[in-house]
């Protein structure tokens, strides 16, 4: 691989309280992917990202962004945090919030200027949000609130991107919608890491992939690694239904959910 | 005592006057960062601390003997943020939970502050007499050293929360996307915890300890029921505080020796209940008033749909019977009315001798309602 590596776990173990949640994970994602996270409920994605973010201390292990650690690299990355770690009864408005991408910029004490505003607009725009600007949060459906929180990473214009589960309760539409605007980042040569869960769009939606459940089962290019023999060690062999690598009109499951959940 | 009286007395009366502008501070002050106590889930907090300060009072009333205000203040801040800290590190290193920690800290620290208070009173000096006041507040007490002290430090607290203003939004909104972006979140947290012990130990000597939560608590969820800017919310929060503190202060001052802590939560209660009933939008008669009103405007789909089932078909006469509608659909007569009338006026649909007929537009509409 000549592309730099975006990011490089190095036997990343972490634990809650004691209770080993990842162990040993090792993972390499070369620059410009759009890859996916997946693994049933409870497996450590979301606390993966937290890892890689700085936000949940490791037991042991490394991290690197581009070759550095984190903190050397916080203004390449950008973070879109599962909907439901706020409360979205705060009383503030869609704007606010992605201004918020900016605070680190616009520095101490200073409060945001015209040309903020100006930004924060624009990336609403680009989630097709614009004419929420002014709405409260609290006003704004699940689908809506997730935009926010999209717009507000891009407004962060970051090299990595980390979303955990940007498609939970979003309708269609919108799925389609965000699926395009990480397309055209990976286009800008912009790396997306995406805790995903709907095993059926992953080869459709994904040029990369991580089976991860506790441990990393495996990780690279969806068409390697997107196989009926991984997906049994990633959900504990009651993934029989999923056809891997066939397209989307074919590979339909009934009721995906139903099937991630943990086997044994 | 009239109210023209104790607005005369406001004005010119030095000691009413004193109490008054004291009050009025602390409210503010503790508005203010109540705000962001309510929006922290904090509020439990809040009375923790309070509480926890009691020790604090009296041990530095017994270490030096003097009730300088700004000793008594130090001895609570002190106390206080131990008792904080103390909540704070429980919940972090054991798996103890955090009601359980602020339980324990609320009920030690004011019982070991009880204890010390007892000892006190026992004593024989002279200046003893009054720490007593802290427990339920006494407005009357106040003089003039003792604004000095709650406007001095209550302006540096408004000053901080001013300057820091977008990182304490951030902060209370998503403190993890915050430390994400490499902000010292565990610093500006301690920072926004102790200006909310500030906010509580100025307004202990007022207040009382036992109920000064509620200066804390009780205009920041009242104002939040008005507005959805945080600003606003901010503001009015503060503004209440301030008049709840003056109203208070002023009336436990007039009335004998009454506590001022109970009266200005007697005040405060007021202005929750209404805040609660009747704000626009979030209060609960507006609540049950839009309720309603989508509980008819469904009715009248569900009505469109029923009249689109039946229309053409041989027992449309029947169905379509208004008279008929009522016992059909399991209406009652007075609710049956409404949704009629709301189907007739919102174009669903026409009457034309005693029956009900659609409308295009209403066809149109049901069609749409079925489709979803
Ligand atoms: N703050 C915490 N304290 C203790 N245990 C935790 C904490 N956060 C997560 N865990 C545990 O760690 C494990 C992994 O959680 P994590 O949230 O990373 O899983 P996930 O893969 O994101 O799951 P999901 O698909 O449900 O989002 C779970 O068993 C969970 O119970
Ligand atoms: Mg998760």
């Amino acid at each position: 691989m000549d592309r730099p590596l975006a990011l490089e776990v190095r036997d990343l173990t972490v634990a809650y309280e004691e209770k080993p949640v990842l162990w040993d994970v090792d993972l390499e994602v070369p620059e410009g992917v759009l890859m996916a996270i997946v693994g049933p409920n409870g497996a450590g994605k979301s606390t993966l990202i937290k890892t890689v973010l700085g936000l949940v201390p490791s037991a042991a292990g490394q991290v690197r962004i581009y070759g550095q650690p984190y903190a050397r690299r916080r203004e390449l990355v950008g973070y879109v945090p599962q909907r439901g770690s706020v409360d979205w009864d705060f009383p503030t408005n869609a704007l606010d919030v992605v201004l918020m991408g900016l605070y680190r910029k616009i520095g101490w004490i200073r409060r945001p200027a015209r040309r903020e505003r100006e930004l924060a607009l624009e990336s609403l725009a680009k989630v097709g949000m614009a004419e929420y600007a002014d709405r409260q949060i609290s006003q704004l459906s699940g689908g809506q609130q997730q935009r926010v929180f999209l717009a507000r990473a891009l407004v962060q214009d970051a090299q990595v991107y980390l979303m955990d589960e940007p498609f939970a309760g979003v309708d269609a539409t919108t799925e389609r919608a965000i699926v395009a605007l990480l397309r055209e980042l990976r286009a800008a040569g912009k790396t997306l890491i995406v805790v995903h869960h709907d095993l059926q769009t992953v080869s459709e939606y994904f040029d990369w992939l991580m089976l991860l459940n506790v441990r990393h089962i495996a990780s690279g290019p969806v068409a390697e690694v997107f196989t009926a023999d991984n997906l049994r060690d990633a959900y504990g062999g009651r993934v029989a239904f999923v056809t891997p690598n066939a397209g989307s009109e074919n590979g339909h499951l009934s009721e995906p959910q139903s099937l991630l959940s943990r086997g044994g | 005592m009239n109210l023209g009286q104790i607005l005369h007395d406001l004005l010119f009366d030095y000691t009413l006057r004193t109490v008054a502008m004291g009050s009025a501070a602390l409210g503010l002050v503790s508005g203010v960062l109540g705000a962001f106590a309510v929006l922290r889930r904090q509020s439990l907090l809040g009375d923790a601390i309070s509480h926890a300060a009691l020790p604090g009072v009296a041990l530095a009333f017994l270490l030096t003997m003097s009730r300088a205000p700004l000793v008594l203040v130090l001895g609570a801040t002190l106390s206080g943020w131990l008792g904080t800290l103390f909540v704070i590190t429980v919940t972090r290193q054991t798996r103890i939970k955090q009601d359980t920690a602020l339980g324990i800290v609320l009920s030690v620290f004011f019982g070991f502050g009880m204890l010390l208070l007892s000892i006190i009173q026992r004593m024989p000096t002279a200046s003893k007499a009054g720490l007593d006041k802290f427990l339920f507040g006494q407005a009357a007490t106040l003089m003039s050293r003792d604004v000095v002290t709650t406007a001095a430090l209550g302006a540096a607290a408004l000053l901080v929360v001013l300057l820091l203003w977008k990182e304490f939004k951030l902060l209370s909104f998503d403190p993890a996307f915050m430390k994400s972006v490499g902000y010292p979140v565990r610093r500006l947290d301690i920072l926004l915890t102790t200006l909310m012990v500030i906010a509580i130990v100025i307004g202990l000597q007022t207040v009382g300890v036992v109920l000064m939560s509620a200066m804390l608590v009780a205009p920041a969820a009242a104002a939040r029921q008005w507005t959805d800017k945080l600003g606003r919310m901010v503001l009015l929060s503060g503004g209440f505080g301030a008049l709840v503190g003056v109203l208070g202060a002023v009336t436990s001052a007039q009335v004998g020796r009454l506590p001022t802590g109970p009266t200005i939560v007697l005040y405060v209660s007021g202005i929750v209940v209404v805040s609660l009933l009747a704000a626009p939008d979030r209060g609960i008669v507006a609540q049950l008033r839009r309720r309603r009103r989508q509980r008819v405007q469904f009715a009248a789909e569900a009505l469109a749909i029923h009249l689109l089932n039946h229309e053409g078909a041989p027992d449309a006469a029947v169905e379509t019977a208004i008279a008929h509608l009522r016992q059909h659909l399991q209406w009652d007569e007075s609710f049956a009315e409404r949704v009629t009338r709301r189907t007739i006026t919102s174009g669903l649909a026409e009457r034309s001798n005693g029956h009900l007929r659609l409308t295009s537009y209403g066809r149109e509409v049901a069609r749409r309602a079925m489709a979803r």
